[in-house]
């Protein structure tokens, strides 16, 4: 059986708090951090980027997966935030790991779940006997207009995945995906940040998908939200995942250990693979856990996992996800984070 | 002029209609009131609508949704008179009837608002205020019944939580209206901790952005009768205007437009706010709720504020007022919430109202207004 081997989180040192944004544009902190349960982001060095972070994420992966990166046959990046337009992030991080040249790459792109993506098409490679390992990656230095409400939740994080036949920490039973042609949030080429539709993002977009691949795949599966110790979805503010996981029957305790978005920020590709690492973080030989992404566009991936025996050997062999996002952490000023994202320049 | 009976009225759930266009918003409603007063043809039709062009790229609408109900060749006009569209529509249908100049008049209102963002939503309702004395300076309307709403404290010792409990009447009214785009209850202190929109109001003041339409169809009263209806005749119209910018006001806590409006329709149809049973007013924000109970005389000057307090407005109380939930639970689709406020009279004083039926109802009226207050039109109601 197919599944997970490694699973890896990169998530980077700078936070920046949502008073501080606010307080520059005038706004309201209390409603941002009571309304969206929302109180500061993740954000990237100047020097980072949706590679660099997919390259600390997969090395994460394979210390837990323990495999020679060679024998890996494809690497995927889901990112909306790729460096370059034409040129691909995949072949670095390939070169990088040494998993070059006997590997398929691509880069992947579809709004927040990209990264899924990613996830579902090299585990689906492995299952089909056409690969022996495959590394899925969701990684985003996700961008929000200054002063729009995305400021306050756009950050940046990268989680990696190796899936394979053997030694599996989590085998994966199920996947289904769920997708319509929904134009809630979009960026044309050369433009630097993002639109959306407003509210328009909520009920007939992130609650329809998600209802409808989670639904899917417990269809499928014959499976009830009972029978799922832990349950992540897409996390574009703190609200979202427990209204959704509430309209389909999950209770809060099976939504936490993967809920990062407050402290974290939405990490767009990076959103709910960055929640599965933390669930498996914590979690148990035979806990049940689905995974939900959400991408704007739009559409949702669904995974069913079971975590087996070995996560227990592999999770103290790279850090865990909750003390990336609490330990070492450097606050910044409104200042220094539009310096640290390129929203200010020097002069030449 | 003839008697003007309402035989017909359609409404259909408001809110976000991001699965409905303006047309099938609009077709719905009219052929559920041609439905409920057993017509299948009309004379003429009436549109009020403030700004289907800003809001959804489409003017012409009076030929396109006579068109879409299958009406045309009949003659159809558009009344536009920002938000008290609906309502001066319902007017221009009544003096078509009563004049005899046509039998069946169709009057209805359309606004479909959610196409847009909220900021380009915000330009679109800031055309209703003076765009190069008002507008010019960066205000909306939330920021000009403010401005009221700060004045009238000052004058009168209104408080904030008495505009608060404003929001809450109505909504505990609303919930129980299943058209409404909120229906469910708030409190005063969600209301008092709800987001700052301008100072003193908070969000919870302010009526929504909505989707929604209303249709009333009006025929000759007698030969209503013939038909064996329950008769619900409009007994008197008033409209007024007053300077479009707060600023040229002597007192902007004073509604002039509505008090003139309303002198008009007390003496067109020969009652007195004591004979008001039921009424349905124009409260886009908390604040104005209060100005327009002064305004029509249903309590003094500056008493709108204790009014509400005491419970006098409550649906059981001395004057119900907006037993709808009015704009702020319903929803507020500028050009159709004039002639909602008809279609809720009407159903009320025909007793259909079910859970929010306020017992006995006569004699009703309906205030819907424009801008801050520049346009007002009322109308009175009376079931035979």
């Amino acid at each position: 059986m197919e599944g997970i081997i490694g699973y890896g989180a990169y998530i980077p040192r700078n936070r920046i708090k949502v008073e501080e944004i606010a307080k520059v544009w005038g706004a309201d902190a209390p409603s941002y951090k009571k309304g969206l349960m929302l109180e500061e982001k993740s954000v990237p060095s100047p020097d980072q980027d949706t590679i660099t972070m997919s390259v600390e994420a997969t090395k994460n992966a394979l210390k837990r997966a323990l495999i020679d990166p060679k024998d890996i046959g494809a690497v995927y990046i889901g990112s909306e935030s790729h460096p370059y337009a034409v040129k691909p992030s995949g072949t670095v991080l390939a070169e990088a790991i040494g998993a070059t040249p006997d590997v398929h790459t691509a880069d992947l792109e579809f709004a927040c779940k990209a990264g899924t993506e990613g996830m579902f098409i090299a585990l689906n490679l492995v299952a089909s006997g056409a690969i022996k390992y495959g590394l899925g990656i969701g990684a985003d230095t996700s961008q929000g207009a200054p002063g729009d409400a995305l400021e306050y939740s756009a950050a940046a994080g990268a989680a990696a995945f190796i899936f394979g036949k053997e030694n599996l920490v989590a085998k994966a039973h199920e996947t289904y995906s769920y997708m319509t042609d929904t134009p809630d949030f979009w960026r044309r080429e050369y433009q630097y940040y993002p639109q959306h539709g407003g509210r328009f993002t909520g009920d007939p977009a992130y609650f329809k998908h998600i209802t409808g691949a989670a639904q899917g795949i417990m269809d499928k599966a014959g499976m009830k939200p009972q029978d799922f110790q832990y349950v992540i979805f897409h996390q574009p503010n703190g609200k979202f995942p427990f209204r959704v996981g509430k309209m389909l029957g999950f209770q809060k305790e099976q939504i936490e250990p993967g809920w990062l978005v407050n402290k974290l920020g939405n990490t767009y590709s990076g959103s709910s693979p960055l929640g599965l690492t933390s669930t498996l973080d914590i979690s148990q030989p035979g806990d049940m856990i689905l995974l939900v992404s959400y991408g704007s566009g739009a559409g949702s991936d669904g995974f069913i996992f079971e975590v087996t025996d070995r996560i227990n050997e592999v999770r103290e062999r790279a850090p865990k996800t909750r003390d990336l996002l609490s330990k070492n952490v450097n606050y910044l000023e409104y200042g220094e984070y539009a310096k640290f994202r390129h929203k200010i320049r020097k002069a030449d | 002029m003839r008697e003007v009976a309402a035989i017909g009225v359609g409404i259909t759930k408001w809110g976000e209609l991001w699965k409905k266009s303006l047309r099938d918003i609009y077709v719905e409603t009219a052929l559920l009131a041609l439905e409920d007063a057993g017509v299948d043809r009309i004379d003429s039709m009436y549109v009020g609508s403030m700004s289907s062009g800003l809001f959804a790229g489409q003017e012409h609408i009076a030929a396109l949704l006579a068109d879409y109900l299958g009406q045309a060749p009949v003659p159809s006009t558009r009344v536009e008179s920002a938000c008290a569209s609906g309502g001066l529509a319902l007017k221009q249908g009544y003096l078509e009837v009563a004049s005899g100049m046509s039998d069946v008049v169709l009057v209805s209102g359309v606004e479909k608002m959610t196409d847009v963002s909220g900021n380009e939503a915000t330009y679109a309702l800031g055309t209703a205020a003076d765009q190069e004395y008002e507008g010019y300076h960066g205000i909306t309307f939330p920021g000009l019944y403010a401005l009221i709403a700060v004045a009238h404290m000052e004058k009168y010792g209104t408080t904030r939580e008495q505009l608060a409990m404003v929001s809450v009447k109505n909504h505990k009214n609303g919930s129980k209206n299943p058209v409404a785009q909120f229906p469910f209850e708030i409190t005063v202190d969600q209301v008092l901790n709800s987001v700052m929109v301008a100072d003193p109001l908070r969000i919870l003041d302010c009526s929504p952005i909505t989707d929604g339409a209303a249709a009333i169809i009006l025929y000759p009263a007698e030969l209503a009768r013939k038909m064996g209806k329950p008769v619900v005749k409009i007994i008197g119209t008033g409209h007024a205007t007053d300077t479009i910018a707060l600023a040229q006001r002597t007192d902007i806590t004073w509604l002039n437009s509505t008090y003139l409006a309303a002198k008009s329709a007390y003496a067109m149809a020969d009652k007195k706010p004591e004979d008001i049973d039921i009424v349905e007013v124009h409260d886009c924000f908390t604040i104005a709720e209060i100005c327009v109970t002064e305004a029509l005389g249903f309590v003094e000057r500056g008493k709108g504020g204790e009014a509400v307090e005491k419970g006098l407005t409550a649906i059981d109380g001395k004057i119900p007022v907006n037993p709808s939930g009015g704009l702020k639970s319903k929803g507020h689709p500028v050009g159709a919430s004039g002639v909602a406020q008809a279609v809720e009279v009407v159903k009320q004083l025909r007793g259909d109202c079910c859970d929010r039926q306020v017992p006995d109802s006569r004699i009703g009226m309906t205030q819907n207004m424009g801008g801050s207050g520049a346009s007002s039109v009322v109308h009175i109601f009376e079931r035979e």
